[in-house]
């Protein structure tokens, strides 16, 4: 069954067409990656499933219910979270207090196993329970961004660019993580990246975005594949 | 000089050049200010140079880069603060001296008349000069140790304030409860007291909407208005009491911030103060012309003063069928009893607004709060509605408003729109930048010295103000995020507070 299903969305900023028509959509227990160059549209894609900037045209469906009309944070209560681009954590906030606005709009009950679950992910987070986020690493920081999204009890968790900036055996942890959270959680997973290699090695579905349009669609190992993926994303690098 | 600057980053042509630089500024801006002055003579109006004046702006500019110079080339704090004092008293002094020459002005200035004083002068020169010589001297020899050393004292000060918040704020409040007690006789102490308890409520209101929050709120005086003119126009035309009324100005401001916070709060930063400006000022602007309602810029005047929660009266002459005050407690008619009475009702509105406040930063709708300062993308991706949190904040930082409102109307009695002008907002806003945005304690510091000490010092007539905004510039200067200005986290686990701010200060 498809969980989020993206029909015909364009969406602009100003005059500029960012998005020209996208259609994909992710199915449940998936992990599905959308690769492709700085500028496509990756993320602003992903930003429209959350509701900002809206979509102009086409619909966004998430379990069957159009959510492209809604307001941000009502799409994020209905089990879409998200660690947006470029981390967006509490600098002055402890991690724990970071984790509980994770948590904010959840029934409190949850809390203390979900926290749990997050530190058996993320132990170095535990490590870090109290010190203030913006000290930490790169990778910790992202880390906390997952961990965050998580303490919100998803359904679908989006998740843009977690390698950006991290050294490579980070990446690595990272990625491994993504893939322990779908398998044993069963999340659903829509990632957002530029490390196509890693990203399609994860993935069972990927699609690449080129000037605001799907170009190319298939599983991650047909696309790793694929002589024009390796051309454009893959060669030279890895 | 030279040959210690030259150690390190400047050298001694580099130090006459910027000086230079900067009497030519000092001169540029105070020609025209200072150097002539219009003066009305029997044969007409003619222009007075007043040169001396122009020198003594140049000389203090050129003294005050000297000390920044100094401050630079990392001499330790301690020292420049001696320094920065010292060339203020000197600067101060000449100034004094200056204006002591009444008649300077009637004929053409000659120089020397301006140091008429001329012993004090030559005592408050070499002064800043022996300063800057020990200064000089101390630098070379334990300059980099010293830096050390006052960094780690610094350091210390702050891990004790840190680990000791607790106790510090329970001796604060132990202090101000018997304050009474000491100072009890003392009617301007009593009436000090209060005015600086009534600024850090204030302040402790409006903390919530700019320290937590983050949004800059430039028309707070405003809900101050509504409070104060909601208890008065209460309690005149429909005869209700202070303890009724006392609520009641709490609801209406509150009402006033959600009437406000609607249409501005998709506004940030600059936009959103430049709108709350226009809304305080509306407030006053309708205030002084719906002259039938409010009396206009005539105000209210003897609005009823509270009485003991409704069992006794303060006053002299008690109405028929009232009990005074002196006679419930079998004490004497003094006037101080209802000063004292209306200083601790101050002191406990204030501490409710303090503890209301810390309890919501620990709750989930003031860390959004807080969240919402740092970031309001990753708030709303995480399920907060940022119209209701920031509409929340902007109603409780205005509830107590209210409050703080309601209690100076039946404080002074008199109330007009002339006591709600942008100033008084400019004034709570300062106490909670320098206070440290969000820190409670640096908010009753910060009322302290912005209220308190300008009022003590009101011998020193126009002179404080002086002194005022070189006080305000030396805080901006070593404590640039406010005297207190550290947020720890609400909740710590598994570890003391002590252990966890030592660590974070290493």
């Amino acid at each position: 069954m498809s969980m989020l299903k993206i029909e015909g969305v364009h969406t602009f900023y100003g005059n500029i067409e960012a998005l020209k028509g996208i259609d994909m959509e992710v199915n449940e227990g998936e992990i599905v990656t959308l690769i492709g160059a700085n500028g496509a549209g990756k993320t602003t894609l992903l930003m429209t499933c959350c509701g900002s900037p809206q979509a102009s045209k086409g619909r966004i469906l998430f379990e069957g219910q159009d959510i492209s009309r809604m307001p941000m944070h009502e799409i994020c209560q209905l089990g879409i979270q998200q660690s947006p681009e470029g981390r967006r954590i509490f600098p002055r906030m402890s991690v724990y207090e970071n984790l509980q606005m994770g948590a904010i709009t959840q029934d409190p009950k949850h809390f203390n196993s979900d926290i749990e679950m997050v530190f058996d992910l993320f132990p170095r987070l535990k490590e870090r329970i109290n010190q203030r986020a913006g000290t930490m690493s790169g990778g910790e920081q992202q880390m906390l961004a997952i961990g965050r999204a998580l303490m919100g009890r998803p359904r679908l968790l989006l998740l843009d660019e977690p390698s950006l900036g991290l050294a490579p055996l980070i990446v690595k942890q990272i990625f491994e993580t993504i893939e322990k959270i779908n398998r044993e959680k069963k999340m659903t997973v829509f990632l957002v990246e530029q490390n196509a290699f890693h990203a399609l090695k994860l993935a069972h579905r990927g699609y690449v975005m080129v000037n605001g349009n799907i170009t190319l669609s298939g599983t991650g190992a047909e696309l790793l594949a694929n002589p024009e993926v390796r051309a454009a994303y893959l060669e030279g690098g890895h | 000089m030279s040959a210690a600057l030259a150690s390190s980053r400047t050298n001694g042509s580099e130090v006459v050049k910027e000086l230079a630089f900067f009497a030519v500024i000092a001169l540029l801006m105070s020609v025209m200010l200072l150097g002539v002055e219009t003066v009305d003579r029997p044969t007409g109006l003619e222009l007075a140079v007043r040169w001396d004046l122009v020198l003594i702006a140049i000389g203090s500019t050129v003294i005050g880069r000297l000390g920044l110079i100094f401050r630079r080339e990392s001499i330790s704090r301690l020292w420049q603060a001696v320094l920065i004092t010292v060339t203020a008293v000197a600067v101060f002094e000449m100034f004094v001296r200056f204006r002591e020459l009444d008649d300077r002005w009637v004929s053409p200035v000659v120089l020397d008349m301006a140091f008429g004083s001329v012993v004090s002068t030559i005592l408050a020169i070499a002064f800043v000069v022996i300063v800057f010589a020990t200064a000089y001297f101390t630098m070379k020899v334990q300059g980099a140790v010293e830096v050390d050393q006052s960094k780690k004292l610094s350091a210390k000060i702050q891990l004790t304030y840190r680990s000791n918040t607790k106790k510090i704020g329970l001796i604060g409040i132990v202090f101000f409860f018997i304050f009474p007690l000491l100072f009890g006789d003392d009617r301007s102490a009593i009436d000090l007291a209060t005015l600086v308890m009534i600024y850090i409520m204030l302040g402790w209101g409006l903390n919530i909407v700019v320290g937590l929050a983050g949004l800059l709120d430039l028309g707070y005086v405003a809900f101050y208005a509504v409070g104060a003119y909601s208890y008065a126009l209460l309690s005149q035309n429909f005869d209700l009491s202070f303890w009724l009324c006392l609520p009641l100005a709490g609801i209406f401001a509150a009402s006033f911030g959600i009437i406000l916070g609607f249409p501005v709060l998709r506004l940030r930063g600059d936009y959103l103060a430049i709108v709350t400006l226009g809304f305080g000022e509306i407030i006053r602007v309708v205030l002084i012309n719906w002259y039938d309602f409010t009396g206009g810029p005539d105000g209210i005047s003897s609005i009823e003063r509270p009485s003991f929660f409704g069992l006794a009266d303060f006053s002299r002459r008690v109405p028929e069928g009232a009990v005074s005050f002196g006679d419930l407690f079998g004490l004497d008619y003094s006037s101080m009893h209802r000063l004292i009475f209306l200083y601790y009702l101050i002191l406990v509105l204030a501490l409710v607004t303090n503890f209301v406040t810390l309890r919501l930063r620990k709750l989930p709708i003031g860390r959004a709060w807080e969240a919402l300062r740092e970031d309001e993308i990753a708030c709303r991706s995480l399920g907060i509605n940022p119209t209701n949190t920031k509409l929340s904040a902007f109603a409780i930082g205005a509830m107590f408003g209210g409050f703080a409102g309601a209690f100076f109307a039946t404080r002074q009695g008199f109330i007009s729109p002339e006591s709600f002008t942008f100033l008084e907002s400019a004034v709570i806003l300062a106490i909670v930048v320098l206070g440290g945005m969000g820190s409670q304690i640096g908010v009753v510091l910060a009322a302290i010295v912005m209220i308190g000490f300008p009022e003590m010092f009101r011998e020193l007539a126009e002179y404080r103000m002086l002194i005022f905004g070189a006080g305000i510039v030396a805080i901006m200067l070593w404590r640039p995020r406010g005297l207190l200005s550290f947020r720890d986290p609400t909740i710590l686990l598994n570890m003391s507070q002590k252990e966890k701010v030592a660590g974070e200060i290493k």
